[in-house]
Order: C-alpha cells, then structure tokens, then sequence
C-alpha cells in the first residue's frame, strides 16, 4: 500500500470538502471522572461529507470524545451540536434518532439474536410499531416488519457477509463477520453521520486496505460523514480529509494528515521526546 | 408423461416445503379444541377440575413473568404483588366491600345492593390497568440498577404491597369503609356473570375453566404476537447489551417499563380471576413464597420461552394442587411412615429445583435462541479443539473474502 510511504492526496472530493458547513460539532468539550479529565477542552468539526480520524495514544480520551458525542456520556462542560440541534443533553437513543450511528471499539452484537435481527434493531428509531401496534398487527405493521427484514438483508449483502451465515447467531460468526454485522446495524440506522471505533482492529493489511476502500465507498454512496478512531497509520493516512490528535485528553495537532504527521508534538506524543 | 410425473414431484415438493407452517395452525387449533372440551371427560366438580383450573391461572401468571424475567431480562421477586393488587381489583370492584357506594355495571340482576358490582370482564380490564401502572411504579426504581440489585428492589416491593395488604384494615378510605380486609378477608366476592352464561358456582368447575381457558389463550396470544415484533426484539437486545442496545436507537426507559408494565398485568388478571375463585381476597394469600413458585415455573420450562413457561405453569400447578394432596398424599403412610407428602411439599420442590438444574439446566423447553447459545458454543469449542491448527487461517482469511 503506498499510503504509507508517502503523503498521497485523498480520493473523492479533496479539502473543498472541509469547507462544507461542519454537520456535527463539538464545542470545548470537558469530561471529568471524579478528578481525571478524560477529555479536556476539545473541539472538533465534522464538515459534511468528509471522512475525519481521530487519533491519539492509549488513554488520550478518544473514546470518551465519542461516547460523548453520541450521548452515552454528558460533557461536564461545553456543547455538542447537530446540524442546527444542541444535542448536548440528548439520550443516546434520541441522538440515534436525529442520524447519528456508531461501532464499538470490542464488537458488541447482540450475541443470541441472528445477524438479520441484530441489523433490524439498526433500524429500530426508524420503526413506529409500538405495543398495541405489535400485539395487534395491521397491514402497517406487518409491512414496516417486512420492509425491515428486507432492508437489513440488503444492508448485510452490502457490507459483504456470505448469505450462508444470514440466518445464523451473531455469537457464532467468525471476528470479520461480525465486524460486517455490526457496521450494518450502524447502517440500518440509517445515519447522517457514522462514527467508526478503531474499525480494523484485529484485521490483516489487507482487511484494512478493502475497509479503507469500503469507508470511501460508504460515505459516496449512503451521502455519509464519518468520524473515524484509528490506531493503523496506513488507514488514517489513506482515507482521511483532517486528523485530529488528542494526547491526555487535549487536542494537540488538527489539519491535513500529511501535515500532521510531521507535527513535533504529535510525534512527541507517539514516540516519546527527542533529546 | 415424464413431464406430468416431475409435475407431480414438483407438487409433492411444494407440499412438504409448505407442510410444516400448516402443521403448527392444525396442531394449535387441535390443541384449543382439546382445551375447550376437555371438562366433559370429568366430572364437573372434582378435584382434577379444580387442580386444571388453578394450573391454568398459575399459567397465565407464568407467561406473564416470562415476559420481564424471560424476554426483557429483569430478575422480578416480587411478583406477588401483582397477584394482590389484581385480587384486591376484584375485591374492591365485584363485592360490597365498598358499602357505601352503590355502582353497579353489567351485573346479574341478583346481586347485591350494597357495594361496588362491575362486570368481570370490566374488572380484569381494570386490574390489568392498575397493575401495569403499579409494574411501572415498581419499575422506576430499577432502571440504573443491573441483576441482582434488581432483585432486592422487586422483592422490597412485593414485601410492602403484601403488608399494605395486611394492615389495610386500618387505613379508612372514608365513610367508615378501609382500605383492605387484611387477614379477615374480603370475602361474599361477586362470582363472574355473563349475560347467557351458565352459572359460575363450585358445584359445576367448567365455567371457570372456560374462563381462565379463555384469559390463556389471549395472554398466550399476546405473547407470541410481542415475541416476534419490534417491541419483543428491543426486549432481547436490552437483555443482552444494554449500551449496545441505546446506541441502536432503543429507549431504554420506555422499553423496559413496558416489559415491566405488560408482565405485570397478565399477573393482575389471573390475580383478579383468583379473587372470585377462591371467593374471598384475604391478605394472608400474598406471601413472598409465591413469588419464588412462578419463578420456579419460568426456570423450570425454560427462560425466555412462551411455551415453556406455559407447561412449567401447567406442571407446577398439577403438582402442587393434585399430585401431591390428591394422589401421593397417602405414600408415606403405604411405607409405615407417619406424615403426610403435603407436609413436605416445599422439600418436594426444592428437590426438583435441584433435579432440574442438574439434568436439564436450560428448562423443558429451551428458547430457541439459548439453545442454539449452548449447542453453537459446545459445537465452536469442539471445532477449536478438533482443528485448532488450520482454524486459524479461515479465522483470519474467511471465503469469500475478496468478494467485499
């Protein structure tokens, strides 16, 4: 892969995309465990239909930025806006509501229920059965239920899982399957903006170079933005329009990765000091 | 003729491939008629009668436990309190325990002045109302809470609605009239009255049985119907990760009150069809223990599973309302022993608590989702085992690869 030997430009639409309006934003955002600062004054701009990576070391809080973002976590200081909508305070279901989906660093699938089924629960805000509506079952009902399982077949083909395995426990499915699985339960939510957790780890180079393709392909075709935790240098340099580099909870770098990446303090961060 | 003959296969084909759907309609629709006529096969006060009657209620709670405890994952002890609330809906609704009001809806034109009389059809609506609103009430508290903290909180919550029943007696309502009867008991409650019907007295069992027959196989129907929906899906991913199961966009706070709320209004109609059963509400019925016997008969016919709640209900009730008083209460005494097997009922279950758990741990019959768990996870450690070596290579490069 020659991403890793040297600064090659992005596919697709180059850095006039960075000036599209920013679709999710967070604001100096601060999150403080007791006395640790996991996360301390961070911004970052998702410009609409770009691809950013968020990178750091171990601990440097990019999880934390995450879990903020999509609601699992309340920022003790600062904003996080969607669109035009202060989502600061919002449940992470509502948030999964307005368009925003994610993956999980160690998959978490729902391990007793298929693959078809965890990807319909993807889809899950987007369905209006409620109870009476499920225990009742008029043609709408049975045609939203319908629809669904058809969508999420459709979704699983997409991401490439063998038909073969459809029907089968998402336990029971082999590591890059299941990585497959999850990135469709994601997409059944049919979200503006996809946030991926360190999505090739555990993946062979060449795993990681088809995912890459796959993240271009994805934000082209599903009109996404993604928001991407990466450890793989080949990935992020590759795929990304801006890094963003967080380093005990402080954003210390933000701009192109070709620039980034020869920016002292990142490479202080990653390497230690040169003295 | 060759083409008429592969005509034929095709047909016989499309026969098979479509045979299994029928067979379940015919098999359900063979098992209701059993269902419907089976008193005639008994004389219609005898204590088989009473013991099916009683079996089938404990059913209905069982299925409606299933739903919190099985689906939904929710450890509930305190199902007790939706039996009570749901006798006392009877109590307060079809008595006159509430002498001063005079109400009366839909009733035999027999009944007495004195009192609340609604219909009983009114009166299961009404206690499956109050107690969904109580499954919330009780729901509430547990939310940010996990496994067995849930556990405490829900057997609290059984304890105070068993006390409240209790010593009601002395919390007056006005005019004179309190809130419970505690231990003397509500009792001269109205027997179920439909225009037609025949009479519900204990010298002839079948209309109960119809009745209850009736409330279960609406209860069964609304089981099967949530299992498979959008709502029965949100159950079993909130069961099985509850971050994962947010993040995908499933109100946590909705769904798991309505688990709680559906769960606990199956256990108020079956609570309000014992009230006129036993024709009394009397505060000495609502102990902890029973809360731990529908527990018994979730587990027993398999967690998570409609059908096994079903004959662990069904199972459980015979056992404990015929098999032991009825046939085997005489056994020591064949043996020279000097006690009676109704003595040491709560031995009995005990020991096929244990039995059960030793031989068949996934219940009588497994929801399919757990046993496909147990046998893919027996089946993966043996391929692991079998072909560790080469395993890992399809590991890391699956067929198919190159196809995404």
């Amino acid at each position: 892969m020659s991403a890793a030997e040297g600064p090659v430009p992005p596919a697709g639409p180059a850095p006039s995309a960075l000036l599209a309006p920013a679709v999710l934003r967070a604001e100096r955002v601060t999150k403080e465990f007791g006395g640790l600062r996991a996360v301390d004054d961070v911004s970052v701009d998702l410009p609409e239909h770009s691809i950013v990576s968020l990178i750091g070391p171990n601990g440097a809080g990019k999880t934390t930025l995450f879990n903020m973002l999509t609601g699992l976590y309340r920022p003790t200081q600062g904003r996080i806006v969607l669109g035009d909508r202060d989502i600061t305070r919002s449940r992470p279901d509502v948030i999964t509501g307005y368009g925003v989906a994610r993956t999980f660093q160690n998959i978490r699938l729902f391990g007793a229920m298929t693959a078809v089924e965890n990807v319909m629960i993807g889809h899950h805000a987007r369905m209006r059965a409620g109870l009476f509506g499920s225990i009742f079952r008029p043609p709408w009902v049975r045609r939203e239920e319908r629809d669904t399982r058809a969508r999420a077949r459709d979704l699983l083909a997409y991401v490439g899982l063998p038909r073969a395995v459809f029907d089968r426990l998402a336990a029971q499915l082999s590591y890059g399957d299941q990585r497959r699985v999850e990135l469709a339960r994601a997409l059944a939510a049919e979200p503006s903006v996809l946030l991926l957790d360190e999505p090739t780890a555990g993946m062979n180079p060449r795993e990681s170079a088809e995912l890459t393709d796959f993240m271009r392909r994805l934000r082209d075709e599903k009109q996404l933005t993604i928001l991407l935790i990466e450890h793989d240098m080949k990935v992020v340099m590759g795929v990304s329009e801006r890094v963003t580099v967080l380093d005990h909870g402080k954003k210390i770098a933000e701009g192109e990765p070709a620039v980034v990446r020869t920016d002292p303090r990142v490479i202080e961060a990653y390497l230690g000091k040169q003295d | 003729m060759s083409g008429f003959l592969a005509r034929l296969r095709q047909l016989q084909a499309a026969v098979v491939k479509r045979l299994p759907r029928r067979w379940n309609r015919a098999l359900a629709g063979a098992l209701i008629v059993i269902g419907i006529v089976l008193p005639f096969f008994f004389p219609p006060n005898n204590g088989f009668m009473n013991a099916t009657i009683i079996a089938v209620a404990f059913a209905v709670m069982s299925l409606g436990l299933n739903i919190v405890v099985g689906f939904a994952g929710l450890l509930d002890l305190g199902y007790v309190a939706f039996y009570a609330l749901g006798a006392y809906s009877l109590g307060w609704f079809g008595s006159g325990f509430f002498f001063r009001l005079h109400v009366h809806v839909l009733v035999s034109p027999t009944a007495p002045v004195l009192g609340v009389h609604l219909n009983f059809v009114l009166i299961l609506i009404a206690a499956a109302l109050i107690c969904a609103a109580a499954g919330i009430l009780i729901g509430l508290p547990t939310l940010r809470l996990r496994g067995d903290y849930i556990a405490i909180v829900t057997l609290a919550f059984g304890e105070i609605i068993a006390t409240v029943a209790v010593n009601g007696q002395s919390v007056p309502v006005g005019g004179g009239m309190t809130l419970t009867a505690g231990n003397l008991g509500i009792s001269a409650v109205d027997p179920p009255y439909f225009p037609g019907s025949g009479s519900f007295s204990l010298l002839n069992l079948r209309p109960w049985y119809w009745l209850i027959f009736g409330i279960l196989l609406l209860v069964l129907f609304v089981n099967l119907r949530l299992r498979d929906s959008r709502l029965g899906r949100a159950w079993v991913a909130l069961r099985e990760d509850e971050v994962a199961a947010v993040s995908m966009g499933i109100p946590l706070v909705k769904t798991k009150l309505l688990a709680y709320s559906v769960g606990a209004a199956f256990g108020g109609m079956a609570g309000a069809f014992f009230g006129t059963y036993y024709t009394e509400v009397n505060a000495s019925q609502f102990a902890f223990g029973f809360s731990i016997f529908i527990l018994a008969m979730v587990i027993i016919g398999g967690i998570g599973s409609i059908w096994g709640a079903l004959v662990g209900g069904l199972v459980l009730g015979y056992i404990n309302n015929y098999l032991i008083p009825d046939v085997l209460n005489d056994l020591p005494s064949k043996f020279g022993l000097h006690f009676q097997l109704i003595q040491v009922e709560f031995g009995i279950f005990g020991f096929l608590l244990v039995i059960m758990m030793v031989l068949r741990p996934q219940g009588l019959i497994p929801e399919r989702r757990r046993q496909l768990e147990l046998t893919a996870q027996i089946a993966a450690e043996d391929a692991q085992l079998a072909e560790a070596p080469t395993g890992e290579v399809t590991v890391i490069l699956p067929p198919g690869e190159g196809a995404a």
